[in-house]
């Protein structure tokens, strides 16, 4: 017997090679997932009573080629039956495949993965299908899985998907990597994906979270694979060590009720001291030698803040500096929005009340509740308490979010009482 | 979630034709929107004639027939949607037959995802 979780590690780390292979044989990247999916649930099922095979790799290979002859029989089989349709039918794309093939004959190419990550955040697509897409082929996981981890029905997020591939058809888009020319802009694409499923799995904070794969997990699982395929690049150590940053705070950020703890209330004793460790080692040797990119100055930031003992030990003036830094060459309201408080830590609340009037004209952030959030929390800073009241209880009623809302709600109740 | 509302009397006057016409243009949308991976849920509602409303004032629950508001426009059923933005929902919409006639309300739906501030 084989523990089934030692199973499931194995066959998600093989998922994006085998695909890589396939595709690489055959064409046609739709099917072959689909049959390598396949591959995947028999030998989820098979390996933990009968063991792993010697040649995991072949072995799901093979299996998923003969997934793919007995789909392109039955596709074949059900074309001679539509006489119209027949008529019509080019060239068939899977010509040559005859039979299962042994998984020898593939080359062991690690970069396939890479290529496969490349197809599934393909510009193409929408993010959710990048997303979707991503966490099937890449990391190996059903359709069932991600449903539940987006809270969505199974059939919506296996149209999702079949959308997904049906666009990388149309797209054209070949089995290769990007040209170099064309690739930092798709590796940016990349590890935003990378970025928004770590963020749904991150702030996710109630419900039924044990069924729930751990997305925040898998991104950190996808994005060290990256970095071992791209081990020079600044960028994806910097994205791996904000994940870590923030991850490792997780322990402390929600109270058993689910409500959420301000990270200048929470017990810094909780955080995860390793992942701190490891995430400040990744961002200082990447700010040491790659050239500077948002995702390496938002670790950088997430490191101040987890290296200080105490809230009040924060390093504030060097958070500034890096905010400044991140809002010339990545410059967003929601920067604007941390970059406020910033300032306001090191030069008084006016100073981020300042910054923050120049997001007034921004139609969008005058509707969301975080702006609305950040000038209370000023105004309170401030001593303004009833414009710090009236603040929170207009982000709270802005607030798509239960726990955000409930937060505000309690910060212009506290308010209330004391005054 | 897109809130469907309508008048059922109005509803009636009309013939069964004009009523097929809606219920394809509506058929249209739902297999776009299943097709898309949009749609995440919804449910037709029952005559507000049906409803019961339920008040409980001082521990003692106290029921009534038929809807909360007394108006001719009634809620007739919601779909849930997941768009890649408000507009597209607000597109989504207007292309549903009710708003045409009567209206469509369309409604962030709360989540329990959560950043500390």
């Amino acid at each position: 017997m084989t523990a089934v979780a030692e199973v499931e590690d194995l066959l998600r780390q093989l998922a994006p090679q085998v695909l890589g292979a396939l595709v690489r044989g055959h064409g046609h990247f739709g099917m072959c997932e689909d049959a390598v999916q396949e591959a995947l649930m028999a030998a989820a099922s098979q390996w933990p009573g009968h063991g792993i095979p010697e040649n995991p790799r072949g072995w799901l290979i093979t299996v998923a080629s003969r997934r793919l002859v007995d789909q392109w029989r039955s596709d074949q089989a059900r074309r001679r039956r539509e006489v119209t349709a027949a008529a019509m039918a080019g060239p068939d794309e899977l010509t040559g495949l005859t039979g299962p093939v042994p998984g020898e004959q593939y080359p062991a190419d690690t970069d396939d993965t890479l290529t496969v990550l490349f197809l599934c955040c393909h510009p193409a697509l929408s993010a959710v299908s990048q997303v979707a897409l991503t966490l099937r082929a890449v990391g190996g996981l059903t359709t069932a899985q991600i449903a539940s981890a987006f809270l969505v029905p199974e059939a919506t997020m296996a149209q999702r998907i079949s959308r997904a591939k049906q666009s990388i058809k149309a797209a054209g888009v070949g089995f290769v990597m990007p040209p170099a020319a064309e690739l930092p802009g798709r590796l940016n694409v990349v590890l935003h994906v990378l970025y928004l499923i770590f963020n749904e799995g991150y702030t996710a904070t109630s419900g039924p979270d044990l069924q729930r794969v751990e997305l925040a997990r898998e991104a950190i699982r996808l994005t060290r694979a990256v970095i071992r395929l791209l081990p020079e690049d600044g960028e994806v150590a910097g994205l791996l060590a904000l994940m870590l940053l923030t991850d490792a705070r997780r322990p402390a950020r929600t109270r058993p009720d689910g409500s959420l703890v301000p990270l200048a209330e929470q017990d810094r004793k909780l955080w995860h001291a390793g992942a701190i460790q490891e995430g400040v080692a990744l961002i200082s040797q990447a700010l040491a030698r790659a050239p500077l990119g948002p995702y390496q100055i938002q670790a950088a930031i997430a490191a101040v803040h987890d290296e200080a003992a105490r809230a009040q030990d924060t390093d504030w003036p060097q958070i500034l500096a890096l905010y400044e830094i991140l809002e010339r060459i990545a410059g967003n309201p929601m920067v604007t929005l941390n970059h406020a408080v910033a300032a306001a830590m090191v030069h008084g609340p006016q100073a981020g009340l300042d910054l923050l009037a120049g997001l007034d004209a921004d139609d969008r952030m005058a509707r969301h509740h975080r702006l609305h959030a950040v000038r209370a929390h000023l105004l309170e800073m401030a001593g303004d308490r009833a414009a710090a009241r009236a603040g929170y209880l207009l982000a709270a009623r802005r607030a798509t979010s239960l726990p955000e809302q409930r937060y505000l709600d309690g910060r212009a109740a506290r308010l209330a009482a004391d005054a | 979630m897109l809130l469907i509302y309508n008048n059922p009397a109005t509803y009636q006057a009309w013939s069964e034709k004009e009523r097929d016409a809606l219920f394809g243009e509506v058929d249209e949308i739902m297999k776009e929107l299943r097709e898309s991976g949009e749609f995440v849920g919804g449910e037709g509602l029952a005559d507000a004639s049906n409803a019961r409303t339920v008040r409980v004032r001082d521990g003692v629950p106290a029921t009534t027939d038929g809807p909360f508001a007394e108006a001719k426009e009634q809620l007739a059923g919601y779909l849930t949607v997941e768009c890649e933005s408000t507009e597209r929902a607000v597109q989504i919409a207007a292309r549903w037959p009710d708003a045409r006639y009567f209206a469509m309300e369309v409604r962030q739906v709360m989540h329990t995802a959560g950043t500390e501030m």
